[in-house]
């Protein structure tokens, strides 16, 4: 099948591509743009993995076609940390309270949890465990995870921490 | 785990689209969120040709009040129905369902026209709209008519959709002072259900006026029960007329015996979810 261009600005810069119509938004991302922060789980939409921001909701990159986001405007983990290098709270956060073991689900974890605090800054501890069902981590247990993202609301938010990292 | 090659198309009118479906023929097939569809693509359990895209027909993502109900565009997701203070106080029935299909980044794709015309069994809102007596407003090659949920479902992926036929809305009646639940029992957040029941009642002095049930996942298609909602009008909602319209429903029930359990067990659970959903609705209803 005849390739087609595809447009669109991936953390604030505009990108375009050469794509099939069946190729993945993520495999797009990481092979075609070469960023591959994004990573892949299991492909079938279940583990989050993937999950990047897309035209401003959390979305799993491996069940959409490139074609789909011609025109999106797309964030991805690359696009977290300045350019000079200082990490984002949310990867801060997530060092400091052991948010990650082997960083697979990392970078859909971050952002997920970037797209929840934009949506609702003063999460509850039920609001993140239900605002992360669909990423899914094999090493940490969650709780770190939970804390971490905690520990980013309370620090963007100017709030004192009263938890340390255990 | 690549699907198949087809050709992209990307209409952005409803007549555009359906002059597509109809010069591809079989094929050819929309594409709303793509979170059933994709993942069948991947598995090769479906290679279509073609796949006209709704994504930028800006008619399907209508979301309004009219005289008879809520109008809801196909391309409505179930994030965007979860945000929707509108929905929210017409028809909590659709936040209850929403909120219990599976993650938030599948919700914020996956569409309510998806939803109803994929004719998975597995699919939330289809008992939904069977319990509350949705229509289902389709646009095809021949032009434009109305089909009732409770007469849309025909088998697994087998609907009443002629070919190059797409649903444009759904048209959901609002019922004042009715009381609803949605009971879901899955195995883990973002599974489909075991079983699951919704129910839309109404009461006067505590005496069921009107009820209606569907169920979700234990059969081949979803399933309107009739006669065992006829069982609870008139009564109090006492144990004994509940127990009697479990069996009946119950009875209606062919579940598929798979990694959700044996289909016994399944049917018990049906009649569970109705129960919980049952004495839920009671309490609501005004
Ligand atoms: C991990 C996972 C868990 C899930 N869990 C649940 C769950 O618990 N409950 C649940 O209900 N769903 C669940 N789903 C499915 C999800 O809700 C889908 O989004 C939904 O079934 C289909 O909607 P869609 O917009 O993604 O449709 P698509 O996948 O794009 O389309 C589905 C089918 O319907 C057809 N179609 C789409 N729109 C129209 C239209 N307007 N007119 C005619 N035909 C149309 C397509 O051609 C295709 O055959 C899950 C999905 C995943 C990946
Ligand atoms: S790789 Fe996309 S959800 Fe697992
Ligand atoms: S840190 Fe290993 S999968 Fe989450």
């Amino acid at each position: 099948m005849a390739k087609i261009n595809v447009t669109m600005t991936v953390n604030g810069e505009e990108v375009s591509g050469l794509a099939e119509p069946r190729t993945l938004l993520v495999h797009f991302i990481r092979e075609t743009l070469n960023l591959t922060g994004t990573h892949i789980g299991c492909e079938t939409s279940h583990c989050g993995a993937c999950t990047i921001d897309l035209d401003g909701v959390s979305v799993k990159s491996c069940t959409r076609f490139a074609v789909q986001a011609e025109g999106a405007q797309i964030r991805t983990i690359e696009g977290m940390a300045e350019a000079n290098g200082t990490l984002h709270q949310l990867q801060e956060s997530f060092r400091q309270m052991h948010g990650l073991q082997c960083g697979y689900c990392t970078p859909g974890m971050i952002l997920r949890a970037w797209r929840l605090l934009q949506e609702n800054p003063h999460p509850s501890e039920d609001d993140i465990r239900q605002g992360i069902a669909g990423n899914l981590c094999r090493c940490t247990g969650y709780q770190n995870i939970v804390k971490a993202i905690q520990h980013a609301a309370a620090t963007l938010n100017g709030e004192t921490i009263a938890e340390a990292a255990q | 785990m690549i699907p198949g090659a087809f050709e992209y198309l990307r209409p952005k009118t409803l007549s555009d689209a359906i002059a597509m479906l109809a010069t591809h023929g079989d094929e050819a097939r929309p594409l709303a969120g793509g979170h059933s569809l994709i993942p069948m693509m991947k598995q090769r359990l479906a290679s279509p040709s073609h796949l006209v895209d709704l994504a930028a027909i800006a008619d399907l993502a209508v979301l309004r009040e009219e005289p008879d109900g809520l109008v809801i565009g196909a391309m409505v997701t179930q994030r965007a129905l979860l945000g929707s203070a509108l929905v929210q106080v017409k028809a909590p029935l659709l936040i209850e369902a929403a909120q219990q299909i599976a993650d938030p980044q599948i919700r914020a794709l996956g569409t309510l026209g998806g939803n109803v015309a994929n004719g998975d069994p597995g699919n939330d809102m289809p008992a939904v709209m069977m319990c509350l007596d949705a229509t289902y407003m389709v646009q095809g090659p021949k032009g434009a008519r109305q089909i009732k949920a409770r007469e849309f479902y025909r088998g697994a992926y087998d609907t009443a959709l002629a070919a190059g036929e797409i649903v444009t809305a759904i048209q959901v009646p609002v019922v004042a002072g009715q009381g609803v639940a949605y009971e879901k029992l899955k195995r883990k957040v973002g599974d489909y259900a075991v079983a699951a029941a919704a129910v839309a009642l109404t009461l006067r002095s505590g005496e069921v006026t009107s009820c209606a049930i569907g169920l979700t996942n234990v059969a081949p298609t979803p399933l309107w029960a009739k006669d065992a909602a006829a069982l609870l009008v008139g009564t109090r909602l006492e144990a004994d007329a509940v127990k009697k319209a479990v069996a009946a429903a119950e009875a209606i029930t062919d579940p598929a015996a798979d990694g959700r359990g044996p289909a016994d067990y399944r049917r018990k659970m049906a009649g569970i979810m109705l129960a919980r959903a049952l004495a839920r609705a009671q309490q609501r209803a005004a």
